[in-house]
């Protein structure tokens, strides 16, 4: 039984923790959160990009560092307990995934170092309204590799060179027939219009696109299929920047109620409080353990990955949601300030928890997943 | 990142398995649904009888264990053991699991009170008590908790008088897996109520068949009885039969507690498995209860809590595989299990409807699954650590926050409030 990362690998992770202790403290957030005209951090993501992190799971051919999906995990986790206000997750867990698997050789060879490197930023663009995404409510149309349709919410759409959008590709909304487009972001037939988020530091907009120019990507009317393992490889990965952000909810609800006296007490020392904070202890360990084990079928491409990333992802979005949100309610009244940071870690924990799909939705991805199991077996 | 086996616990395994093929019955499903008893002897259904034929067969299995030097792999071998690893011990429960065999009535003896009497019994008593426990001949009770030291072990009251060369002991115990069928018996008393709490116990074993000594049965909500509540008159026991010093009982009662047994090889009892397969077959009101949008819901909340910590577990096991201890995660596992299965087994029952609350339908067998998870479940909540004191636990050993404030550490015992009960 190993069922741990390398030393290799935790020499990583302290380098990492390092590295965003230092360039990432919480005035590099609030810049970010607090700055309008900023949609994350230029200089951070410089930083993280001459350190290769951006590369770490782009193979050396194309300009990356060619290390695996764990060491992806690791930073992951560190991302997550820094709120990197970056575009990280949609230009490298979606963005270059989708390419790296999908695309053909001239898409990898011209776009795979750009990302690798930073230079280019990539999103991807799927829902069009309120509620869960899926082949039948989405409207865009590709006709003679013109994209026509609007997408929203976008994440990191105005910071993205590249989208990969979703659209049928004639009038039947079949969903076999749904595919993917690459589509460039510098073009007339693309517009953009702001959104405001519930967390400022992870964007998002409305795109507009009339006849605009694409390519596609992969095979055509297999983008549901595509979209739904990149979503589980993604999920993986979000769950590692979930139990980051948890992880550190915890540390700083512990740290306020050792320091913060009532009653002649820490009021850390309070029952109620030690038994609140042992339940976020649980979720997380719950949560750190489901997230190892699609790290797991993430790296060795398993067949348990569907199942895997579902209960990874549905265990980290409880233990971010409780651990924040338990987080405000240790620290009373100044919890909810803007001063101090609880609610930076709260509007975090929601947006990650319905980035790439709401809970809701992946309990029952993972249900379904389980059924499918069970009858393949 | 991997599964497997070192080389060396490969080896091991095989051999275990070697020994279990030859020796035991295999279980033909190891998922095969199970609501174990955490620790306590097996519940025999059909009476006296019936039990003393299970002891019979239990105590015919731990002998064969024995011979084969598996009886007790963490033990040096001086004493019988096998001088093994904890990764070693886990790979033997693990594997054991799969086969109808019952050990539970020897693992207080071999996981807790033999470890202790290494540390703190003379080397006569060793070679006298040791072997025997680990063949299964003698089988041993632990004598800790009483009707008002339950979560407060340490407020125990049972008298110890010194008479000369002897102790006098008196008073009640509560909650002993085992003393109705158990030979031998290690006890804490209060020595010296003027001292403070944790300093005025002594800790000594005696022979369960002591003139004054009456072990009676106490039923649980389950109807099973698992658990006794002991008495003590005039219970006359030889100085030699001390544990440690007088008045550090409560040292020597630390050395046994601190072997409970690892939690890793543990059966999972009622969990996700038993209520996905149920909610195949049961109709609710839109059709059958597995294609019901909120039962999914909340079956993939248990589905991640029931493999959260089975990976918990696999990263306990790594660290013991590699000659760590393992974190704090261990801590976690039945704070988890109670309250998943309670909530399991409920919510089981009302998906049955009105047939939820009676026994013996067309399908009595899950029925009666979840009804028993129901009972056990409650049990399981408050037996070896309540919910409350896991999440102190939790809270101070793993997180490092303040004890709460102690009256109790300040003053002599026996001028503590004790309330009514």
């Amino acid at each position: 039984m190993n069922f741990d990362f390398s030393d290799d690998q935790k020499l990583l992770r302290d380098q990492a923790r390092k590295f965003l202790t230092d360039k990432c403290d919480r005035s590099t957030v609030r810049t970010v959160l607090e700055d309008n005209s900023n949609y994350y951090s230029n200089d951070l993501w410089k930083s993280i990009s001459e350190m290769g992190w951006t590369g770490t799971a782009i193979p050396e051919e194309y300009g990356g560092l060619g290390l695996g999906m764990l060491e992806l995990c690791i930073i992951a986790e560190e991302l997550g307990r820094s709120l990197a206000p970056t575009p990280f997750s949609s230009s490298i867990y979606l963005f270059a995934e989708f390419i790296k698997l999908y695309g053909n050789e001239e898409q990898k060879t011209k776009i795979l170092p750009l990302i690798a490197s930073g230079e280019k930023i990539g999103t991807f663009a799927l829902s069009e309204t309120n509620g869960t995404p899926k082949p039948s409510n989405i409207s865009t149309e590709e006709n003679g590799l013109k994209l026509t349709g609007t997408k929203s919410p976008v994440s990191d759409g105005q910071s993205a060179d590249y989208i990969i959008v979703a659209a049928n590709s004639d009038s039947n909304k079949d969903p076999n027939s749904l595919s993917l487009y690459i589509i460039d972001k510098s073009q007339e037939g693309v517009e953009i219009s702001e959104l405001e988020t519930i967390d400022p530091t992870r964007p998002a907009c409305t795109i507009n696109l009339k006849a605009a120019d694409c390519e596609m990507l992969g095979e055509k009317g297999n983008g549901w299929n595509m979209i739904e393992n990149i979503f589980n490889r993604a999920a993986v990965l979000f769950s590692f920047e979930q139990v980051g952000g948890a992880q550190v909810s915890l540390d700083e609800a512990k740290k306020y109620s050792l320091e913060r006296f009532a009653f002649g007490r820490p009021i850390g020392s309070f029952q109620s409080l030690k038994h609140r904070m042992a339940d976020m202890y649980v979720k997380i360990e719950l949560a750190r353990s489901n997230a190892y084990y699609g790290a797991w079928a993430l790296s060795t491409d398993s067949a348990e990955l569907p199942v895997a990333a579902a209960g990874a992802r549905v265990s980290a979005s409880d233990a971010f949601n409780y651990s924040s949100q338990e987080n405000i309610q240790i620290h009373g009244g100044v919890g909810f300030t803007w001063e101090y940071d609880c609610h930076l870690f709260y509007r975090r924990s929601k947006l990650l928890s319905l980035n790439i799909g709401s809970q809701r939705q992946w309990k029952e991805n993972l249900i379904s997943n389980l059924e499918k199991r069970n009858i393949l077996q | 990142m991997d599964f497997n086996d070192t080389s060396k616990e490969a080896e091991f395994r095989q051999r275990v398995r070697d020994f279990l093929d030859q020796n035991a019955e295999k279980r033909v499903n190891s998922k095969q649904a199970e609501v174990s008893s955490a620790g306590a002897p097996e519940t025999v259904q059909g009476g006296a009888e019936a039990a003393k034929i299970a002891l019979n067969n239990a105590k015919e299995w731990q002998k064969k264990k024995a011979e084969a030097g598996f009886a007790a792999i963490l033990w040096p071998k001086e004493f019988g053991g096998y001088g093994g690893t904890p990764i070693e011990q886990v790979i033997y429960q693990q594997e054991e699991h799969n086969y109808f065999v019952h050990s539970g009535y020897f693992e207080i003896g071999i996981g807790m009170l033999g470890p202790t009497m290494m540390v703190w019994g003379k080397d006569e008593d060793k070679k006298r008590y040791l072997p025997k426990m680990i063949t299964g001949e003698e089988i041993w009770c632990q004598l800790f908790s009483e009707p008002s030291a339950g979560s407060d072990l340490a407020g125990i009251r049972m008298k110890a008088e010194k008479d000369g060369d002897e102790w006098v002991l008196n008073g009640q115990k509560v909650w002993t897996s085992g003393a109705h069928f158990a030979d031998y018996g290690m006890v804490v008393a209060r020595s010296d109520p003027s001292a403070l709490k944790h300093k005025g116990l002594t800790y000594f074993f005696l022979d369960m068949k002591t003139p004054g000594v009456e072990a009676k049965p106490i039923k649980q909500i389950s109807g099973s009885a698992n658990f006794n509540e002991v008495f003590f008159n005039d219970v006359r026991i030889p100085d030699s039969q001390r544990l440690g010093a007088e008045g550090d009982g409560w040292k020597v009662a630390l050395t046994t507690l601190m072997n409970e047994r690892l939690a890793v090889g543990d059966p999972p009892g009622l969990d996700f498995d038993q209520i996905f397969e149920a909610t195949k077959e049961i109709e609710v009101e839109d059709g059958l209860a597995i294609k019901n949008s909120e039962v999914r819901q909340k079956m993939a909340e248990w589905y991640v809590q029931s493999r959260g910590l089975q990976y918990t577990k696999y990263r306990s096991m790594t660290a013991l595989s590699k000659g760590q201890t393992p974190g704090p995660e261990l801590s976690i596992s039945k704070l988890v299990t109670a309250s998943k299965m309670q909530e399991v087994s409920s919510y089981a029952l009302d998906l049955m409807d009105m047939a939820g609350y009676v026994h013996h339908d067309k399908n009595p067998v899950m029925r009666n699954l979840f009804q028993n998870g129901y009972f056990f479940s409650a049990a399981m909540r408050i037996a070896g650590g309540t919910d409350e004191v896991l999440r102190n636990i939790i809270a101070e050993r793993v997180l490092g926050l303040p004890q709460d404030e102690r009256p109790d550490k300040k003053v002599p015992f026996n001028e503590l409030p004790s309330g009514k009960n």
